[in-house]
């Protein structure tokens, strides 16, 4: 396992690279910074001025590592619109997009596995349906218009709900839901699948001629083994999450990072940008990399491999 | 008779398919006392399996199981709810399966699967369960048995998987135990060994024994009783040195012919085999159902019916043709 975990960590680290390396240059070739600062009105000379003064006229490598040397020590840059450090303005925001994204990750799977195991206990009957047509459901539905239908009958309809901010917990209640709502007929339908296929298995028979209760044979022996899957996909979701609540954010006005990125984008404010990508990229590497982990102690042997 | 373990009378298991109903096992009855061995035979599909799975109410759902009698240690289990029924399981009847390298949950190791039906059924100590993992993971011949405790499954051979579940079968100190099959999926040099072993461990802890096999080998080794199924029925029953050395069922004829047996078979001299499959075993049966495959069938052998006919110690074999006649036949066959 130590070994594991470090042969997992190690690849994490390349892969963070690479990707900031991609951002980069991608970013710095889609658009001339110099112009996005200078404006309309700027004069051939004002962008001159403007390239010598933030380095656009150095090579582009030295550009990045010089980037990347103070990226590492925390510093992102100032933003080309706000005027403030970048590094302020995504850690203020942060915090809400994590908190949406746990939240919703968490309903996802609090709604998806029981559910997918009860489907799974009875193929085909009515609650496989029930559950079959919940998940479609989610699926079908677009998220931006789920999330303004909960605002009408929740918020204006019936009041019980704020539909804007970010200032209290019972803000966090439609967000959840639905970005949550949107995960889960994928994690359903895997546990679903993987429950059938474990039900089925020669160890479910031992564990049921071992006498033990229903309840150890499905929760123990069953859940355990069906969930390993469920696991990799919830943490690729929960990266979908935290980079995709861009629509969800906007909707309800919580203004997290993906807020901000949308923000940044209309205003090709790069260093924003780049910081938020980067942001971004870390969560997925961290997540899979978190999983990988977890998955090798659910099943153990995954870390023999 | 206070020796009894298990008593069956008249089980019948029936399963709805596409087609119709599925009769797989059609009337089988038997006794195990304590001690004793008894063998079932038979080719793959003629319900010897769904029959071990029927005693310990392990079938599936869609499956329906009759019997005039099921009496385990003098209770009758034919209605037993679920939740009685797995009191029973693994305590005081387990079973050992045919698939060693997949009846092992993989996530859990060996220790925690063996204690886990200790601390069901006898009592809450972890001491004790892992005291007792220990004897008798020694005691089916696992090497340096503490230290495998904390082992998962895909760390050990078959062989080693399958004494685990041999190990975990006894953990409770069963009267009863039900081997399906349990060394089919072994290697030649493994099967012999974990046989000796189960015939061992049966008479130390003198436990009856249900032994359901295909390879008569195994039967003329560990065998008391031995008991013939084809196509769902029992064709023929008895101790097991009369059935080997007088067998009066065509089928159980046609079985020992594909065996060479020492001081019998000739050298250079061809094994025999049973040509044909096993019916359909759907909708309404009736007559013998060997009849297609058999060198005797006449058309009476169409409404044949389960009248047994006994030779006296137990055996008794189901077939229209005397005993006379079966007997008169063998004489020639038999005499080099």
């Amino acid at each position: 396992m130590p070994a594991y975990t470090l042969k997992r960590t190690f690849v994490a680290l390349l892969i963070l690279i690479v990707v900031s390396g991609l951002t980069f240059s991608l970013s710095h070739l889609s658009a001339d910074p110099a112009l996005t600062i200078g404006g309309e009105q700027a004069s051939e000379e004002d962008i001159q001025a403007i390239r010598k003064l933030y380095g656009f006229d150095r090579p582009i490598h030295v550009q990045y590592l010089d980037w990347l040397g103070r990226a590492l020590s925390g510093d992102f840059g100032e933003s080309y619109h706000y005027k403030q450090r970048v590094f302020d303005m995504v850690s203020e925001r942060i915090g809400r997009t994590m908190l949406l994204g746990t939240l919703a990750i968490l309903f996802a799977l609090v709604v998806s596995i029981p559910l997918g195991t009860l489907a799974a206990m009875r193929p085909n009957s009515i609650t496989d349906r029930i559950a079959l047509f919940i998940a479609v459901l989610g699926q079908a539905l677009p998220t931006f218009w789920f999330a303004l239908m909960m605002i009408i009958v929740f918020g204006v309809w019936w009041r019980w709900l704020p539909i804007s901010g970010h200032t209290q917990w019972a803000n966090y209640v439609m967000p959840t839901i639905a970005l949550g709502y949107y995960a889960t007929p994928a994690l359903m339908r895997l546990t679903r699948a993987g429950m059938i296929e474990v039900l089925a298995s020669d160890y479910i028979r031992t564990a049921r001629a071992k006498g033990l209760s229903p309840a150890s044979v499905l929760f123990k022996h069953a859940l355990r083994n069906a969930i390993i899957p469920v696991v990799a996909l919830a943490a690729v979701w929960f990266g979908f999450m935290l980079g995709g609540s861009i629509v969800i954010e906007t909707i309800f006005n919580l203004k997290g990072i993906g807020w901000l990125s949308y923000d940044a984008l209309l205003r090709s404010d790069l260093p924003v940008v780049q910081a938020i990508v980067l942001v971004f990229a870390s969560f997925y590497v961290v997540l899979t990399l978190l999983a990988d982990l977890l998955n090798a102690y659910l099943d153990p042997r995954i870390s023999v491999r | 008779m206070s020796g009894t373990i298990l008593e069956v009378e008249n089980l019948s298991v029936d399963i709805p398919v596409a087609a119709g109903m599925l009769h797989p096992v059609r009337g089988i009855g038997f006794t195990v006392s304590r001690g004793e061995t008894l063998c079932i035979v038979g080719e793959s599909g003629c319900g010897k399996s769904l029959t071990s799975l029927a005693i310990m109410g392990l079938l599936p759902k869609t499956a329906r199981r009759n019997a005039d009698r099921m009496e385990f240690l003098g209770r009758d289990i034919r209605n037993l709810r679920e939740r009685e029924m797995a009191r029973l399981r693994g305590g005081s009847m387990s079973m050992i399966f045919q698939e060693p390298m997949t009846s092992l949950n993989p996530s859990y190791t060996i220790g925690n699967q063996l204690a886990e039906v200790y601390l069901r059924h006898v009592e809450q100590s972890r001491a004790a369960a892992r005291d007792r993992a220990v004897f008798l993971l020694e005691k089916v011949g696992i090497s340096s048995a503490a230290s495998r405790l904390g082992q998962y499954p895909h760390q050990l051979s078959g062989g080693q998987r399958q004494r685990v579940m041999i190990a975990m079968a006894l953990m409770c100190g069963p009267e009863l135990i039900i081997a399906d099959e349990p060394t089919t999926a072994l290697d030649v040099t493994i099967q012999a060994q974990i046989l000796h072993l189960l015939a061992e461990l049966q008479r130390e802890f003198r436990m009856g024994m249900i032994l359901i096999t295909h390879d008569l080998g195994i039967v003329a080794r560990v065998a008391d009783k031995v008991q013939v199924m084809y196509a769902g029925k029992t064709v023929e029953e008895g101790p097991c040195e009369t059935v080997f050395d007088a067998p009066m069922h065509p089928y159980t004829q046609g079985l020992l012919r594909c065996i060479p047996i020492p001081g019998r078979t000739r050298r250079g001299e061809r094994l025999g085999s049973v040509p044909g499959i096993v019916p359909n075993l759907v909708g309404e049966l009736s007559g013998c159902m060997f009849r297609n495959r058999c060198d005797y069938a006449s058309d009476a052998c169409a409404g044949l019916r389960d009248e047994p006919t006994r030779m006296g110690d137990g055996h008794a074999y189901t077939c229209l043709r005397a005993p006379e006649e079966v007997l008169g036949e063998r004489q020639p066959a038999e005499a080099p």
